[in-house]
C-alpha cells in the first residue's frame, strides 16, 4: 500500500459531496458529449450523472474564473453559479479567456453566461450580479455543493472562507501574484481553513494588486485549472483532495512545491474554542476602509486639469512619479521625474524642498503613501494628483496609453 | 552552516531581487535574524514592531510550517531549505 502523508485526506470512490439520489438520466447525446469521462472507471455513467446533479459557485469571473467556468461547464457540472459585478475591460483580455474583444464594455456575467452556454447548453448558469458581502454571502453560498474562491482581494477571501466554514462547505482556493500561484482546498470539517494558514491579512498598503504588480497571463489559467480539477474530484469523491496541503507554483523556475498545512487548534474560526461565530465586517478586518479614508482627509490634492493649467502658465512644479519603471515605459507625464515608491526613502535628496511637488502614481494610492513618507521627512509643499496618471490621461492627454 | 532561503516574488524587492539567498543559522530564529540583518529592508515585512513574526508571511522548514515545529527554536540540519510564503490575494478581476 502506498505510503500516505500525515494530514492528507483521502476520498474513496462514491463518497463525493454531489447528490447521490434521484440522479438525472443521460441522453444518447450526453453519452457522446461526456464519453471520455464515461470511459474513466473513476467517473463512469454514475459519476457523470452526479456531476449533472451537482452545483458549484465561482466567486468572481476573471482570471481564475475563466478556465474554471470553461472546464466545469465542459465537464457537465449541472449548475454553475457566477458572482461578479464587473464589466469586461481591455486589460482583462490578456488572461480572462472567457471573453473576446467584442465583449469589452459588456457585463462580465452576461458575456460569461453566453460563452459557457455556447460550450454546453445543457447546464444551468445562475448569475449573482452583486458584490459578495456579509449581508448576502451565506444566502448565496448555501445553495451550492462546492465554493471556488479566486477573488482578487483579502476582504472577500476572508469572507468566502468564513462563510464556507460556517456553512460546512469545501472552499477550493487559488491565488496568483506575478509569476507565482497558490492552491489548496480549505474544508474545516476535514482540515485547515484559510485562517489556519493566515490568521490575519497584510496591511492594505503592503498589498500590490495585479493591477499594480502585473501577472503572467497564463498563470491564472494554470492555477484555475488546478482548482477545476480539485472541484471535480470533490464532487465525484475520487482521489486525494488538496486538503491540508498548499501547492505553490513558480512559473519562472517552472517548479511546484507542496507544503503541509495543519488545522490550527487556536483558529478563531474553526479551532477548539472559536470566537468568530458569524460573518464580520471584512473591510474593517482587512483595514481597507481606514486606509482609504485617511488620504482624503489629510492630503492636499490637485486635479489633472489644475496641474496642467499651472504648468502651462509657467509655475515651476516638480512632478514626482512614484510608479515602477515598467509603468513609466507604458506612459508618463512629460517632464515628470521617476522615483519608484520602493526607492523613495533612499532617494529623498532628489526631491526639492523649495518647490511645489505634485506626486502621482497610477490611481492615487501609492502617491498618497509617498506623500506621507515625504511629510515625515519635513516636506510641506506636497500635493497628490487626484486619480493618478489615469485621470491625467482622461482629462489632459488622451494620446497617452491607459493600462 | 549556510541554509538556502527561498524568497517569493513579493519580497524580492527587499533582497536585491534574488530568488534565493544563503544565510547561516543553527536555529530558524537565528537564521531569520541573520536574514534581516543582511537585508534590513526585509525586516518590517517579516517582523512586527514587537519583534514577533508577522502572521501574513508563513515560514516553512522544508515542507513544514514552523508553527508545527518548534517555531523559532526549530534546529536546522544541513540541507534544510527555508521558505517564506506570504499571503497573496490576486485572482479573478
Amino acid at each position: 500500500m502506498k505510503e500516505r502523508r500525515e494530514g492528507a485526506a483521502e476520498n474513496t470512490h462514491g463518497t463525493g459531496i454531489s447528490p447521490r439520489d434521484r440522479l438525472p438520466e443521460l441522453t444518447p447525446q450526453d453519452m457522446q458529449r461526456y464519453s471520455r469521462h464515461l470511459l474513466l472507471p473513476e467517473v463512469g455513467v454514475e459519476g457523470q450523472r452526479r456531476l449533472r446533479a451537482s452545483s458549484v459557485l465561482l466567486v468572481g469571473t476573471g482570471g481564475l474564473g475563466a478556465p474554471l467556468g470553461l472546464y466545469l461547464a465542459a465537464a457537465g457540472v449541472g449548475r454553475i453559479g457566477l458572482v461578479d459585478f464587473d464589466v469586461v475591460d481591455f486589460t482583462n483580455l490578456q488572461r480572462q479567456v472567457t471573453y473576446g474583444t467584442l465583449d469589452v464594455g459588456r457585463r462580465k456575467l452576461d458575456a460569461a453566461r453566453e460563452r459557457l452556454h455556447a460550450l454546453n447548453p445543457e447546464i444551468q448558469i445562475d448569475s449573482h450580479e452583486t458584490r459578495l458581502d456579509s449581508s448576502n454571502a451565506l444566502a448565496i453560498l448555501r445553495d451550492y455543493d462546492v465554493i471556488v474562491d479566486g477573488t482578487d482581494n483579502f476582504p472577500t477571501r476572508y469572507l468566502v472562507n468564513d462563510a464556507c466554514v460556517l456553512l460546512d462547505k469545501p472552499n477550493v482556493y487559488g491565488s496568483i501574484f506575478r509569476f507565482e500561484g497558490q492552491a489548496s482546498v480549505f474544508w474545516a470539517a476535514r482540515g485547515p481553513c484559510y485562517r489556519c494558514l493566515y490568521e490575519e491579512p497584510p496591511p492594505p498598503d503592503l498589498v500590490p494588486s495585479c493591477a499594480e504588480g502585473g501577472v503572467l497571463g497564463v498563470l491564472p489559467g494554470i492555477i484555475g485549472c488546478i482548482q477545476a480539477a480539485e472541484t471535480l474530484k470533490l464532487l465525484l469523491g475520487i482521489g486525494e483532495p488538496l486538503v491540508g496541503r498548499l501547492l505553490l507554483f513558480d512559473a519562472l523556475g517552472m517548479r511546484w512545491r507542496e507544503m503541509r498545512l495543519r488545522k490550527n487548534p487556536q483558529c478563531a474560526l474553526c479551532g477548539e474554542s472559536p470566537t468568530i461565530r458569524t460573518l464580520i465586517d471584512y473591510e474593517q478586518f482587512c483595514g481597507v476602509r481606514t486606509a482609504e479614508a485617511v488620504p482624503a482627509a489629510t492630503l492636499a490634492t490637485i486635479t489633472p486639469a489644475e496641474l496642467d493649467r499651472r504648468r502651462s502658465s509657467g509655475d515651476d512644479i516638480f512632478v514626482l512619479d512614484v510608479r515602477e519603471p515598467t509603468e513609466w515605459q507604458i506612459c508618463h507625464i512629460a517632464g515628470a521625474i521617476l522615483i519608484p515608491l520602493t526607492q523613495l526613502e533612499q532617494r529623498t535628496s532628489e526631491v526639492p524642498r523649495d518647490r511645489d511637488v505634485v506626486v502621482h502614481c497610477k490611481a492615487g494610492a501609492r502617491s498618497a503613501k509617498a506623500i506621507r513618507l515625504l511629510q515625515q521627512q519635513g516636506y510641506t509643499r506636497l500635493r497628490n494628483l487626484e486619480g493618478g496618471i489615469l485621470a491625467w490621461v482622461d482629462a489632459v492627454d488622451p494620446t497617452l496609453s491607459r493600462y | 552552516m549556510a541554509h538556502r532561503v527561498l524568497i517569493p516574488t513579493a519580497l524580492r524587492p527587499f533582497t536585491r531581487m534574488q530568488a534565493a539567498v544563503e544565510v547561516e543559522g543553527p536555529s530558524l530564529g537565528e537564521l531569520l535574524q541573520a536574514l534581516v540583518r543582511a537585508y534590513p529592508e526585509l525586516r518590517p515585512h517579516l517582523y512586527a514592531d514587537d519583534g514577533r513574526l508577522r502572521s501574513y508571511v508563513n515560514v516553512y522548514v522544508n515542507e513544514d510550517d514552523f508553527r508545527a515545529l518548534q517555531r523559532e527554536e526549530t534546529p536546522l540540519a544541513p540541507g534544510d531549505v527555508v521558505s517564506l510564503v506570504p499571503a497573496i490575494a490576486g485572482g479573478m478581476r
